[in-house]
């Protein structure tokens, strides 16, 4: 077991980390001086493929092999896509979805 | 409009879009809390791990490096690792966080999956203050993830609810802005790009290491893809067909 000491370094280095992957970008490009054309491509075509890449990150843990399959969180993302295309209303689609999922789960 | 009345005005207009992660964040703080003090840890931790590290999935993460043996240089790489993502957020916001002085570090700092998802896909009113927006979708976002986990802290074993299955809200969130982009954009390669790349690299690399890979495969795309899609994105500016 560590000592309180040893547990706040680490809990230092966990912040200081985190802070790196936040603010390294901004100390690279920063606003004085013109951004490659390059990364000003790359902010402009990024988000689109993050925004895909945390849909999946937050679906990571679902096991297709075993349990109920993934089929609830297939279902649900399914009706919160369908609901939003049709009403393009944000808390409809979050909170329909999420009940749909949850009582999915407890069938 | 004096400043007082731009502060609330921006208030006023974040604050409804943040509503899903008060839920959110509501639940998942509590059980973060409430694992941190079976682990061993009271609310004080919680509080403290909360407000400094902001980044949910990491929190989870550092619990077991806290009961582990001292390695300073494994939990330095993980957290690396485990945040890498970050990255990309950054490169996205470089345009987006320009200008908001003193708000800007505060920003970046809270660039949390949620934080960075809202504040890039809002449509910010004319009227609303940009920084002030920005500031206050993060700055509530901070609120609900350390009022949650102290919560759980100082409930500890005592609570039990079922409420499983009520952290779907994050997915149903990041489904949501999703589809809006896509409505938005007219493109939509690197959206594509992004949750099939996402899923091959899941089925090869497994939920634990398929973030790094991930990355690298659809930055390798989009940079071999650049000529086309520029001229696409043009293309599609002037209402051309493709």
């Amino acid at each position: 077991m560590m000592s309180v000491s040893q547990q706040i370094w680490i809990i230092a280095i966990v912040v200081l980390a985190t802070m790196a992957t936040r603010f390294l970008p901004f100390l690279i490009f920063p606003p004085g001086r013109p951004t490659p054309k390059y990364i000003q491509y790359l902010g402009k075509v990024l988000p689109a493929a993050t925004i895909g890449l945390l849909v999946i990150y937050s679906l990571k843990n679902i096991n297709l092999m075993s349990g109920a399959h993934g089929i609830p969180e297939l279902i649900s993302v399914a009706v919160v896509a369908g609901l939003h295309v049709w009403k393009k209303n944000m808390f409809l689609s979050i909170a329909v979805g999420t009940i749909l999922y949850m009582v999915l789960i407890r069938l | 409009m004096n400043k007082q009345a731009t502060v609330f005005a921006a208030f006023r207009a974040a604050f409804p879009i943040t509503v899903p992660i008060l839920a959110g964040f509501m639940f998942l703080g509590i059980a973060y809390g409430v694992f941190m003090n079976l682990s061993g840890f009271g609310a004080g931790w919680a509080f403290f791990m909360s407000l400094l590290i902001f980044a949910g999935s990491m929190e989870f993460v550092a619990v077991s490096l806290l009961l582990g043996a001292f390695n300073p240089l494994g939990a330095l790489l993980l957290t690396l690792m485990v945040n890498a993502r970050h990255l990309f957020y950054g490169l996205s916001m470089l345009e987006k966080y320009k200008g908001t002085g003193w708000k800007k570090p505060y920003l970046i700092f809270g660039m949390c999956d949620e934080s960075f998802s809202l504040n890039q896909s809002a449509t910010i009113p004319r009227e609303v203050d940009r920084g002030w927006f920005m500031f206050f979708v993060t700055l509530l976002n901070h609120v609900y993830w350390v009022a949650g986990a102290t919560i759980g802290g100082l409930l500890g074993s005592f609570v039990h609810f079922d409420l499983e299955g009520l952290e779907f809200v994050m997915t149903a969130l990041f489904v949501v802005i999703f589809i809006e982009q896509w409505m938005k954009e007219k493109v939509h390669d690197s959206a594509m790009i992004g949750i099939g790349v996402s899923v091959v690299c899941l089925i090869v690399f497994g939920a634990d290491r398929f973030i790094i890979p991930a990355m690298l495969v659809i930055l390798a795309i989009l940079t071999l893809a650049r000529k086309k899609l520029e001229r696409e994105t043009i293309a599609a500016e002037k209402g051309e067909p493709l």
